[in-house]
């Protein structure tokens, strides 16, 4: 099959398609940038005056790759000192679409801080496409990668094995990547990791097919992310609803203008985002409030500006009206089905992002949901072995360091084990003092360590 | 197939009882609950707010994330001075149809007081960053609403939803907080702000079918009008009170619309027969330029323009 010009641009793709969020990841000179330069390029969402600036800086640097001359990794430059230093430093945002997407692309650097930049992207991704060099297969940080996915239950990965000609194309190099990606994928967990042959700097199976791999038959990497199911369709499918209050509408004297004042006098809604599941008004519901025994309700309506609904998904964000008055706060959660115990002390995976080593007895604040509390990290019992993905013994951790760990919180949290419902299980662990984020945490379960 | 058709084909409604998975329904979604955040986050929230298409969408979205209760700030507009009428006109009938309180920080009054000096070119853009951060010290802000978005530049980009300011107002690219899930850290030292960045993940065409879904209000100038005008630097510029032509620079009638509504010193215009929101959403998803490359003079200085403006304090 022959490439062929494809109408990508635009059209009415964010009309019709859905929303998909994928990030990248990859090590150092792998061709990252060039890959993502090259999707944006081939599926037409580069446009003329971006264009110009590349080709422009390409020729004052004497660049004489493909694509007619154009460096397609200035694309994705975005900072002065990443132009001139050549690197890239930290998480930037694309955007483009096809006739049966719109993507939102986390492009996250490979060399400086991965841990961290590989964690931020994938928390919010569908997908994540991992880079490995058919010159060199699979590296130590291809996985630590793998390892980090697997951690963050990443719904769909995509091992884009790139600079497939350097290699002349070969099937034998490719499938020997390609069985050792699928069994360092199982052996962390990793169901239906997805692996392409690819050249970013030609374009082989970007968006398009390419003749020079025959032996390839599945789908090239856009395809590929046109038609993965989304993180909601798929990990988050099937998940008890999970409603996070964010704050009390209550209009009372503010009401927006042109409403009727005596129509909501009495009003009082919880206004979130559905964390996960959904709801129907009439379902019966339980509302946790720190310190509180549980206490039963059902939904009397579910309201948004536009009218009121008679159901809501993740990811809506709506405002649910209770059968009872109850004194609900920013907080607490509304939920279904069976209820999850709220715990003091529980235990967690934490990703260290801060330059400070985390160490017992650290004070921290912990975030989960909407929820912000006060808590201590009792004991530091363990430190991830990204290469062979065991837990060793540690007291300390260090930057990029995963790590186990002991947290008590002064308010009882309705946290869920992470590997269960993603949304429940996430936690942010800030500093008091200067209120950095200083780790990324997934909830392994109550009780200490 | 238009958004109208698309609507009246889907299942159940203008709104999805089940996931909202389709593009802006999942934007709107995330929107709505950064608004939320940050006003029940911060104790001083506020939002820019221009009249400019972007900014009229986000408050748009926090009139809908607020819903039945009023919008729960104050708006901001730091006034170049060298404004479209038009778009004065209409910033002020929204801001009363809403029944807010705006602030405006005026340019001209720093020019007048000797504080700030006109520049060279006539721009007036770079200008605003004292008086916003004037602005937010004196009204004791601490988050900011701005209705960037990460299209439309280089260094946007790199922008977190929630960017840290110290008391000057600078943006330091290089220490950025990870924003990991939705759970968003806004814990700052006293004297910073924060500056959040509600509709970053919408493209310059998910604004335009918002607007069409929504039959959101915009000034006239977006929509294709005669006016008089002139090329400059390869732009189509209005003829008016703070672009006047030089003898050089021959003066003709075009039909023209606005793609980004700034300074009239250094915004430009497109030629365009785009009269209704249907048409300019057309020509939008047609276009072959971006919306800053196309009419933003500012933005042509140099490859890092907006990144150095951020971080002298700059949306």
């Amino acid at each position: 099959m022959s490439t062929t010009t494809l109408e990508y641009r635009a059209a009415d793709a964010a009309a019709t398609g859905t929303l998909f969020r994928f990030a990248t990841a990859g090590s150092v000179d792998d061709g990252k940038s060039t890959l993502v330069g090259r999707l944006l390029h081939d599926s037409k969402a580069i446009l003329a005056d971006q264009l110009e600036a590349v080709a422009r800086t390409s020729t004052e640097r004497g660049f004489g790759g493909g694509a007619g001359g154009l460096d397609l990794a200035l694309l994705t430059d975005g900072l002065r000192a990443e132009r001139e230093q050549g690197i890239t430093i930290d998480v930037a945002y694309r955007y483009f679409a096809t006739d049966r997407r719109s993507f939102i692309l986390a492009d996250c650097p490979g060399h400086v801080q991965y841990t961290r930049n590989t964690v931020t992207g994938a928390s919010t991704a569908d997908a994540v496409v991992v880079l490995v060099d058919a010159r060199k297969g699979v590296l130590e940080q291809t996985r630590r990668h793998l390892s980090v996915l697997s951690l963050l239950r990443t719904a769909h990965v995509v091992v884009a094995v790139n600079k497939i000609d350097l290699v002349g194309y070969a099937r034998q190099v490719f499938e020997e990547i390609e069985a050792d990606v699928l069994g360092a994928a199982a052996g962390l967990g990793i169901d239906g990791a997805r692996v392409v042959p690819v050249s970013a700097l030609v374009g082989d199976n970007i968006v398009l097919r390419s003749d020079l791999t025959p032996w390839y038959t599945g789908p090239t990497l856009l395809e590929l992310l046109e038609t993965l199911p989304t993180q909601e369709e798929t990990t988050d499918a099937d998940l008890p609803f999970r409603f996070p209050v964010q704050t009390v509408l209550r209009p009372q004297g503010a009401l927006a203008p042109g409403l009727d004042a005596d129509a909501f006098r009495d009003y009082r809604a919880y206004a979130g985002q559905v964390a996960s599941g959904s709801i129907s008004v009439g379902d019966d519901v339980t509302v946790l409030t720190a310190g509180q025994e549980p206490r039963t309700t059902t939904i009397a309506g579910i309201d948004t500006a536009d009218g009121p609904l008679p159901a809501a998904a993740a990811p809506a964000s709506v405002a649910l009206r209770l059968a009872d008055e109850f004194d609900i706060s920013r907080g607490d959660t509304i939920l279904a089905g069976p209820v999850p115990a709220a715990h003091r002390e529980f235990t967690a995976r934490l990703c260290w992002l801060s330059d400070t080593p985390l160490r017992a007895g650290t004070r921290v604040l912990v975030k989960h949901g909407t929820a912000t509390t006060r808590g201590i990290v009792t004991a530091v019992t363990g430190r991830l072995d990204l290469d062979s993905f065991a837990t060793g013994p540690a007291d300390t951790l260090g930057l990029n360091d995963i790590g186990t760990v002991g947290l008590k919180v002064s308010a009882p949290l309705p946290v869920e084990a992470y590997a269960a419902n993603r949304r429940a299980g996430a936690l942010l662990v800030i500093g008091p003092q200067d209120g950095n984020t200083l780790a990324a945490g997934l909830v392994v379960g109550g009780g200490t360590p | 197939m238009t958004v109208t058709q698309e609507l009246a084909n889907a299942p159940a409604g203008p709104h999805p009882t089940t996931a909202p998975r389709q593009v802006l329904d999942a934007l709107e979604a995330e929107s709505i609950h950064i608004l939320r955040e940050v006003v029940a986050e911060f104790d001083r929230p506020a939002m820019l707010f221009s009249g400019g298409k972007d900014s009229v969408v986000m408050l748009h979205l926090a009139a809908k994330a607020f819903w039945p209760g009023r919008v729960p700030f104050p708006l901001l507009h730091v006034d170049t001075g060298h404004n479209f009428p038009e778009v004065l006109e209409f910033r002020d009938q929204t801001v009363e149809r809403l029944g807010l309180r705006l602030e405006v920080a005026s340019v001209q009054d720093y020019i007048d007081s000797g504080e700030l000096s006109e520049r060279a070119d006539g721009t007036r853009n770079p200008l605003q960053t004292t008086p916003l951060l004037d602005a937010i010290a004196g009204h004791r802000f601490d988050a900011v609403f701005g209705g960037g978005r990460r299209d439309e530049d280089k260094a946007r980009a790199k922008e977190r939803i929630l960017s840290l300011r110290d008391e000057f107002g600078q943006w330091d690219p290089r220490n950025q907080r990870p924003e990991l899930w939705n759970l968003y850290n806004g814990r700052h030292p006293v004297g910073h702000h924060v500056r959040a960045f509600p509709i970053s993940n919408w493209t310059e065409l998910d604004i335009w079918r918002y607007i069409e879904r929504e039959a959101i209000a915009l000034p006239g100038i977006y929509y294709a009008h005669e006016r008089e005008v002139f090329t400059r630097d390869g732009m189509w510029r209005a003829v008016g009170e703070f672009s006047e032509p030089t003898a050089a620079e021959e003066v003709v009638r075009r039909t023209v619309r606005y793609r980004t509504v700034g300074d009239m010193s250094c915004t430009g215009a497109v030629l365009s027969d785009a009269g209704t929101v249907t048409d300019v959403v057309a020509e939008v998803a047609a276009s072959t330029l971006t919306e800053r490359g196309a009419t933003r003079a500012d933005d042509r200085i140099s490859e890092a323009a907006m990144e150095d403006r951020k971080k002298d304090g700059y949306f």
